[in-house]
């Protein structure tokens, strides 16, 4: 189980070396420790592996992930997981603004409060927020399953399209063609689904959330409509 | 006999034939109008400007046979592979969805027979254009269509897009006739939806954000790429020197002149500089902070000709990049159509309803019909003819200024014929020493 003190080894070299793996490695446990908030820790993973980072993490962890399994045992700042294509990213403490931003695939859990734009412009990631979601989060949001425990701040779901946005708590207000939407049986076994992929198998009862998508009124440009952008 | 005379009917200049349309159609449809192409109003441009040529005190080289050189490398800063082309004018990004695959497939034909760039547009990389563009300049927008890591890896350089000319500051749009089960698949987005593009990075804001997000794509790429940043002009200084700051490699400058699939007239018409109005400012923020030619710089908006490349260059550019000359290589607008733009209610030459995918070319649609009547080979071909005439245009001004590499332009070559285009690009007024603005000036 490879060990790398980023106070010792460049963020450079570590990123490198993990980007040199190939999916055949059994260097299938990585342990990094005083990651002291630097930026695009384990970012453009590749393989199938498990990176743990003891510690705060800066701008990027994890950005652009694919198939690796990324645990922050700490905070996690601007962007974390963000255009994740797969794998599982999985963040101890609580995450900045942009958290899962574009993501395609994969999913991210945050076990605190996710700040602004949480899943800003998600497309297919799915995002588990144990805590509360701050404003303009999935604002154009594209297509995934973003799951909020606690609250989100203003002008959730802005400009949505297809993804699916599920809250538990209050919803300060939505956004421009955002409402909420009649949760049906397939919603709830999406976010069974989701929350057994993130750990929760049974712990919560999906009929506790709201859900809320597109009014699909803004999909074609209509001078009636204007007044609502 | 009371014929007093009649004075002529006389049309207002203030409200002309054009605005008068403008105004019938906007009061009988209540929306702006929107259209594809860059700014169509005359505005200081490089017209305006005139090489001295060799005279008693400079020597010229001859022409056809002395070296003149026209290669360039972009991003010789920090990337471990920087680009090295062998002409100084590259292709603009556009995307497939805004245009044809057979489009996309001609412009990497074209760009790679002459030994230069193509650049990817808002939806992401194709086969077509990957297979086709030997250089191909990846772009991260704001939308982020289609992004992903092994295509950022399998380019060879990554263009990092804040704005472009023909709207700075505003977003894309992509009306839903042209969004094809291809171009929704590629965009994670219904089929037939208006498809807008955000104006806004989802994460970051700011130059300082920005220097953290070049450096994930430097940590994810392994160092090797060059990262361009591509700004609309319109504070051409402070977003050169933000550039910069950053870290980027390039800077590319889009004038209000260069084109966009689509977008509101108002918006192409009135926001945004010209680029002679641009260069200079940004070519000093470079020489202010001892990076000209270092950060390489790429201009864009108006190209046409070698005249233009060459004189871009002389005021200190690095390359230059075209986007709608190089459409209209390929054929857009081409009389050869008439009939089918007198159909559409325009003319050849005129048309711009880009955005409504029935381009009689086949080069701004995804119907597979109208598609298909522009040959990729033959296409590539025009354009590689086209960018072969505009580079042996530009050795031939450079070589008549004496110049053995086109980079050895400079401003010094040059005089404007225009009071408006002598401040501009910072070079005296025609049979003067007058550079209104300049420091003598003042």
């Amino acid at each position: 189980m490879p060990e790398v003190d980023l106070d010792v080894t460049p963020l450079r070299e570590l990123n490198a070396a993990l980007h040199r793996l190939t999916p055949e490695t059994n260097e299938r446990h990585w342990v990094i420790d005083h990651p002291a908030g630097r930026h695009a820790i384990a970012s453009g993973l590749n393989v199938p592996i498990t990176v743990e980072i003891n510690g705060p993490v800066g701008y990027y962890c994890a950005g652009m992930n694919k198939l690796a399994t990324v645990v922050v045992n700490g905070s996690a700042g601007v962007g974390v997981a963000e255009n994740m294509m797969s794998g599982f990213v999985h963040v101890a403490g609580d995450a900045s603004q942009s958290a899962g931003a574009t993501g395609r695939g994969g999913l991210l859990r945050i076990d605190g409060n996710a700040s602004s734009r949480c899943g800003i412009s998600m497309k297919g990631i799915d995002i588990v927020v144990q805590g509360s979601v701050g404003h303009m989060s999935a604002f154009m949001a594209q297509a995934g399953n973003l799951v909020v425990f606690g609250d989100a701040g203003d002008s959730l779901g802005d400009s949505i399209y297809e993804a699916r946005l599920f809250v538990r708590g209050g919803v300060k207000s939505l956004g421009a063609d955002c409402i909420e939407k009649e949760m049906r049986d397939e919603h709830k076994r999406a976010i069974h689904e989701v929350l057994t992929r993130a750990g929760f198998d049974g712990e919560v009862d999906p009929n506790e959330f709201k859900r809320y998508g597109s009014a699909r009124k803004l999909y074609t440009f209509n001078v009636d409509h204007a007044g609502e952008y | 006999m009371d014929a007093t005379p009649r004075t002529t009917p006389r049309k207002s200049a203030t409200f002309d034939d054009y605005t008068l349309s403008e105004i019938r159609r906007a009061a009988a449809s209540g929306i702006y109008d929107i259209r594809g192409g860059g700014a169509k109003r005359k505005v200081p441009h490089f017209d305006d400007l005139l090489f001295l040529g060799a005279s008693m005190s400079r020597y010229p080289l001859e022409g056809y046979r002395e070296k003149c050189a026209t290669d360039v490398w972009l991003g010789t800063r920090f990337a471990e592979k920087p680009l090295h082309l062998k002409i100084p004018i590259t292709i603009a990004g556009m995307s497939f969805g805004s245009l044809s695959a057979q489009a996309k497939e001609s412009l990497g034909r074209g760009a790679s027979q002459m030994g230069t760039s193509t650049t990817t547009g808002d939806g992401g990389m194709t086969e077509e254009e990957r297979g086709h563009s030997t250089i191909l300049v990846y772009q991260l927008l704001p939308s982020r269509y289609g992004m992903n890591p092994d295509d950022l890896r399998r380019a060879d350089a990554i263009e990092i897009v804040i704005g472009q000319g023909a709207k700075p500051g505003g977003g894309g749009m992509l009306l839903g006739q042209k969004i094809s089960d291809r171009v929704a698949e590629m965009r994670t987005l219904p089929k037939g939806i208006d498809q807008r593009s955000a104006c806004r990075h989802p994460d970051w804001t700011g130059p300082d954000d920005l220097e953290i997000k070049i450096q994930e794509l430097r940590e994810i790429t392994d160092w090797q790429k060059p990262i361009y940043i591509k700004v609309g002009a319109s504070r051409p200084y402070y977003d050169t020197a933000l550039a910069v700051k950053s870290g980027a490699d390039v800077v590319v400058l889009d004038g209000m002149q260069g084109g966009t699939a689509a977008t509101q007239e108002v918006f192409i018409e009135h926001v945004g500089l010209p680029i002679l109005g641009a260069i200079r400012p940004a070519v000093q923020a470079l020489q202010d902070l001892g990076m000209h030619r270092k950060v390489q710089l790429i201009v864009s908006g108006g190209i046409r000709s070698g005249a233009d490349v060459a004189k871009a260059l002389a005021l200190g550019a690095d390359a230059v990049s075209i986007g709608t000359a190089a459409l209209v290589a390929l054929g857009d607008n081409d009389p050869l159509y008439e009939n089918d733009y007198q159909d559409l209610g325009t003319t050849a030459g005129a048309y711009d309803d880009w955005h409504e995918g029935r381009c009689p070319a086949g080069i701004t649609t995804q119907d597979p019909g109208l598609a298909a009547r522009l040959d990729p080979v033959l296409g590539g071909r025009r354009l590689a003819n086209y960018l072969s005439v505009l580079t042996l245009e530009t050795q031939t001004i450079a070589r008549a200024c004496g110049k053995s590499h086109v980079h050895n332009l400079e401003p010094e070559d040059l005089v404007a014929l225009t009071v408006e285009a002598a401040a501009m690009a910072k070079v005296p007024l025609a049979g003067t020493d007058w550079i209104p603005g300049s420091k003598s000036d003042r």
